[in-house]
């Protein structure tokens, strides 16, 4: 397997896009990714898009080769590869076009992940995305995606006093983070007391500690890392891409507050990158609801079990501690165009790595991680990147 | 004709928790409740959640009896749901329910329709099956979730239960004895196909329609039996609400003492088809071995049918851990609101989706 | 929901039926084909039998759900659980007969039979089981034991025996 580097870098703003169509974001992101790199459309030897839910969102399925046409290269006959694993979509297209080019198969790819969720009514993009839990035997009985995550909190709190406001913390740092980052669904500041305070979804997190539906997309383009800096002067390398499985349902896992599939994609990474927590400046953590933030914290191995809280709570990981969480704006304040999630936490990491992040910059990141989940857990993917000096 | 040995068997009773005064209903359509429910005779209805209906109260009612009585459902030969509120006006609540139990699939089901008298039907037929041995237990149930018209006098009664009896030639606790009906075309309360809630002849519900077919059923009966009053330690009456089988009781010459464990409706509201099996299951909890019992249903239409039972020595041996008594459904429940009791009655008018 | 769709799990959705692995004895909810208890997953194959679960079981966690599911709209606030089964299982369902600060961690529970959802008010309705508070005074009844139990696909099983 031979090393791979990310060369070029494309993201739409997220957000409630309603003059912009699936189309011209999944291409604006796309062309974007090309240009911020030397690479010419006639290099790429595939595309790997990383998409949850177009026929329910948009009545369109088959969606890969759609962009690939709308992008001009419907006349170069590249395979266009769709790519679903729920709310880890994207990352799973990542993992998809690491392998493509590892292996050799391809030299040069594109990897893209797009949503368009606001062309369904709220109701119905809800319906939507609870679809990524178990229909048959946990959203039959009433179950949806953030009271799942909300017995995941209370479990929490019972096991080891983790706090409501420790909940609270993660969400007003990923709002502040959010304003000084121009492509956020949100750039408002919020408060601890108004993340508390906010209104009831399923108790105990209320509309502030869930993540918004957006629309938009983000790509990267990837090659092998000898020819790097042939296209870039700032090749990022994956030094490690895992993806790791667990089961469909909530109520079938080992621990009802650990993803093991965070646990297992994690330390199959960190031994991949031969790495460990402490090395990690910057951290894009997959917090489609403040709960999962938190246990990110404590399955990636950054704390120990049962002290997320505590962590969230002293802002550990805010900024005064080695590793900062979120700078992007994370899920939260960023946005969730589901498919284009995981995508895009990468390409927040590649701008830290290469210092182009400006207000939110991390000084001096050399190694970054991405983590994003799809459901409540059945997919786990953590990509670890590093600066190639 | 005398039959001593089928009766019976087990029985189980659901009531919702949740519970709505006279008052309250009242108040939202400027009538003094409290004075229309004493005139009545009703202190409170029950409710169901959103979430129940006849299906599923008649499953809760039959899942007791059946524990109770140890009665493997695989034995259950016929099971019928009498109600004028079954969720389907076609596709059978007996389906749901035999399957819901684990009676299914050789067994005979069909669900019932005569007003308030449908449960009763339903005993009557299993008695038939079981005494000429086509089955070895037979299921009826009456149950409603009935539904008056906002601001109807209806409303102030129509409440919801379930009452389950199983029918059988073994343990039985009581033996019934006789049953007779007495039936004519009297149109006092109805519903047409379509519409949502039902209509009634007013005051006609009255002497013409409850009092006569009850009165003179009952009187089939002493016939038939060669009983008086005197020889039945409880009496049951149908009971849209606390006033009519008070008054019928006491005209054909019972006590206050005979009828007190029958009387289960100015605690829960009228529960149309399970009005006279909830009455007849709270006698069934206090009663004692050698009693005799009295039953008279009635259903609007209009006709009565009536049972005579003893009840046997099976009864001290009983399994009445399982399940809750009647007693508790009586006592207990949680008040609501007249808002949220619209609300989950269903009588909010909601925009299109 | 299609209707098959639904109706299909009735014997689970209605009767809690599971089954067991003969060869750990594990206990699973819903059915399962092959056991992930057992070591070698192989030997499992051909070897699950149906086990209907009592209904009875614990909270060991939930919440009270402000905004419905499609469908559960006119039940806000309702309480979800998480509820771990006496024979081992954990399911998740409503729990109802409760108001919601009579809930907590241990809350001992039984199955109960309720309408889940209707697909509209011309279209079919779907029972299945949904959980209520267990008064130590009533040790309720049990789910209807259910004669067609859980299909472990047989079918599958006698070929992955051949």
């Amino acid at each position: 397997m031979r090393e791979v580097a990310i060369l070029g870098t494309g993201m739409t703003k997220f957000g409630e896009l309603w003059d912009r169509s699936f189309r011209e974001i999944g291409i604006e992101a796309g062309f974007q990714s090309l240009v911020d790199s030397k690479l010419s459309s006639h290099d790429l030897g595939a595309l790997y898009l990383g998409n949850m839910a177009s026929g329910a969102f948009l009545e369109q399925e088959h969606i890969a080769p759609l962009i690939l046409d709308y992008a001009g290269l419907a006349g170069h006959h590249l395979p266009a590869i769709r790519v679903e694993a729920g709310g880890a979509s994207g990352a799973l297209a990542l993992h998809e076009g690491y392998l493509a080019v590892a292996s050799g198969a391809y030299d040069f790819v594109a990897v893209g992940g797009a949503e368009k969720m606001t062309d369904v009514s709220d109701t119905e993009a809800s319906r939507i995305v609870d679809a990524t839990a178990d229909t048959e035997w946990e959203l039959v009985f009433g179950a949806t995606l953030p009271s799942l995550w909300a017995m995941v909190a209370r479990k929490h709190m019972h096991e080891y006093g983790t706090h409501r406001e420790d909940l609270a913390a993660l969400p007003a740092h990923d709002h502040l983070m959010a304003s000084k980052n121009p492509l956020a669904h949100f750039r408002n500041k919020v408060s601890v007391d108004q993340v508390v305070n906010s209104g009831m979804v399923a108790d105990p997190l209320g509309l502030l500690d869930c993540a918004p539906l957006s629309d938009g997309a983000a790509a990267v383009v990837l090659g092998p890392m000898e020819t790097a800096r042939k296209y870039t002067d700032t090749p990022i390398r994956i030094a490690a891409s895992q993806v790791a499985c667990d089961t469909m349902a909530l109520h079938h896992r080992r621990d009802l507050t650990t993803l093991d599939s965070t646990v297992f994609a994690a330390k199959r990474a960190f031994s991949q990158a031969r790495r460990k927590p402490a090395d990690i400046q910057v951290a894009e953590i997959d917090d489609a609801y403040s709960i999962a933030g938190l246990v990110a914290l404590e399955d990636l191995g950054f704390v120990a079990k049962g002290e997320g809280g505590a962590a969230m709570r002293d802002g550990r990981f805010f900024g005064k501690g080695t590793t900062l969480i979120n700078a992007s704006g994370g899920l939260k304040a960023q946005g969730r165009p589901f498919g284009a999630v995981g995508v895009a936490q990468v390409v927040e990491l590649v701008r830290q790595l290469r210092g182009e992040a400006k207000e939110r910059q991390v000084s001096g990141a050399q190694v970054g991680l991405a983590h994003n989940v799809g459901g409540t857990g059945a997919t786990s993917a953590v990509t670890i990147l590093e600066r190639a000096n | 004709m005398k039959h001593s040995e089928a009766g019976i068997v087990s029985y189980g009773v659901y009531v919702p928790r949740y519970r709505i005064t006279p008052a309250e209903i009242g108040q939202v359509w400027g009538v003094d409740g409290a004075a229309m429910g004493q005139g009545l005779n009703i202190e409170r209805k029950s409710v169901p959640a959103p979430d129940e209906d006849t299906v599923t109260i008649s499953t809760e009612a039959l899942r007791v009896a059946l524990a109770r009585g140890r009665i493997d459902p695989q034995e259950i030969g016929a099971l019928y749901v009498g109600s004028e509120s079954h969720p389907y006006a076609v596709k059978p609540t007996a389906t749901i329910v035999a399957h819901a139990v684990g009676a299914t699939p050789s067994l005979t089901a069909a669900d019932f329709e005569f007003a308030c008298k449908a449960g009763t039907a339903a005993i009557q037929t299993c008695l038939g099956l079981v005494r000429s041995e086509m089955i070895r237990y037979g299921v009826a149930i009456g149950t409603d979730t009935s539904q008056g018209a906002p601001g109807d006098a209806l409303e102030y009664s129509a409440s919801a239960g379930g009452g389950a009896l199983v029918i059988g030639r073994e343990n039985v606790l009581a033996t019934v004895n006789h049953t007779v009906s007495y039936t004519t075309d009297t149109p006092d309360f109805w519903r047409r196909e379509g519409q949502r809630y039902p209509s009634h002849g007013g005051r006609f519900t009255g002497e013409p329609a409850y009092f006569r077919h009850v009165s003179e059923c009952a009187k089939l009966m002493f016939k038939e039996a060669g009983t008086t009053t005197k020889d039945y330690a409880h009496a049951v009456f149908h009971q849209p609400n606390g006033k009519f089988p008070r008054r019928i009781g006491t005209q054909l010459g019972f006590t206050d003492d005979q009828l007190k464990y029958g009387m289960v409706t100015p605690r829960i509201g009228n529960t149309y088809s399970a009005a006279a099996l909830i009455g007849l299951a709270n006698v069934l909890d206090h009663a004692k071995a050698g009693e005799r019992i009295l039953v008279v249903g009635y259903g609007s239409g209009a006709g009565s049918d009536a049972f005579d039972l003893t009840v046997t020595d099976a009864v001290a041996g009983y399994d009445r851990s399982v399940g809750l008594p009647v007693q508790h459904y009586l006592d207990s429940g949680v008040e609501l609101s007249y808002s949220v009791y619209a609300k989950y009655r269903g009588k909010i008018h909601m925009g299109e989706a | 929901m299609a209707i098959a769709r639904f109706w299909r799990e009735t014997p689970r959705r209605y009767n809690l039926g599971g089954s067991r692995c003969t060869v750990c004895a594990s206990v699973y909810f819903p059915p399962r084909t092959v056991c992930p208890t057992c070591s070698t997953h192989r030997q499992s194959i051909g070897k699950m039998e149906p086990l209907q679960l009592s209904g009875e079981g614990e909270v060991v966690s939930y919440t009270l759900v402000h905004e419905a599911a499609v469908g559960f709209e006119m039940q806000v606030p309702y309480v979800l659980a998480l509820v771990k089964t006496t024979e081992g299982p954990l399911l998740t369902g409503q729990v109802v007969n409760v108001l919601p600060d009579e809930m907590r961690v241990g809350l001992k529970v039984r199955a109960t039979f309720r309408k889940l959802r209707e697909e509209g008010p011309a279209g079919v309705i779907h029972y299945g089981y949904k959980f209520a508070p267990r008064d130590d005074l009533e040790p309720g009844p049990r789910p209807g034991r259910n004669a067609e139990a859980t299909p472990v696909h047989s079918s599958d099983a006698s070929r992955a025996r051949a």
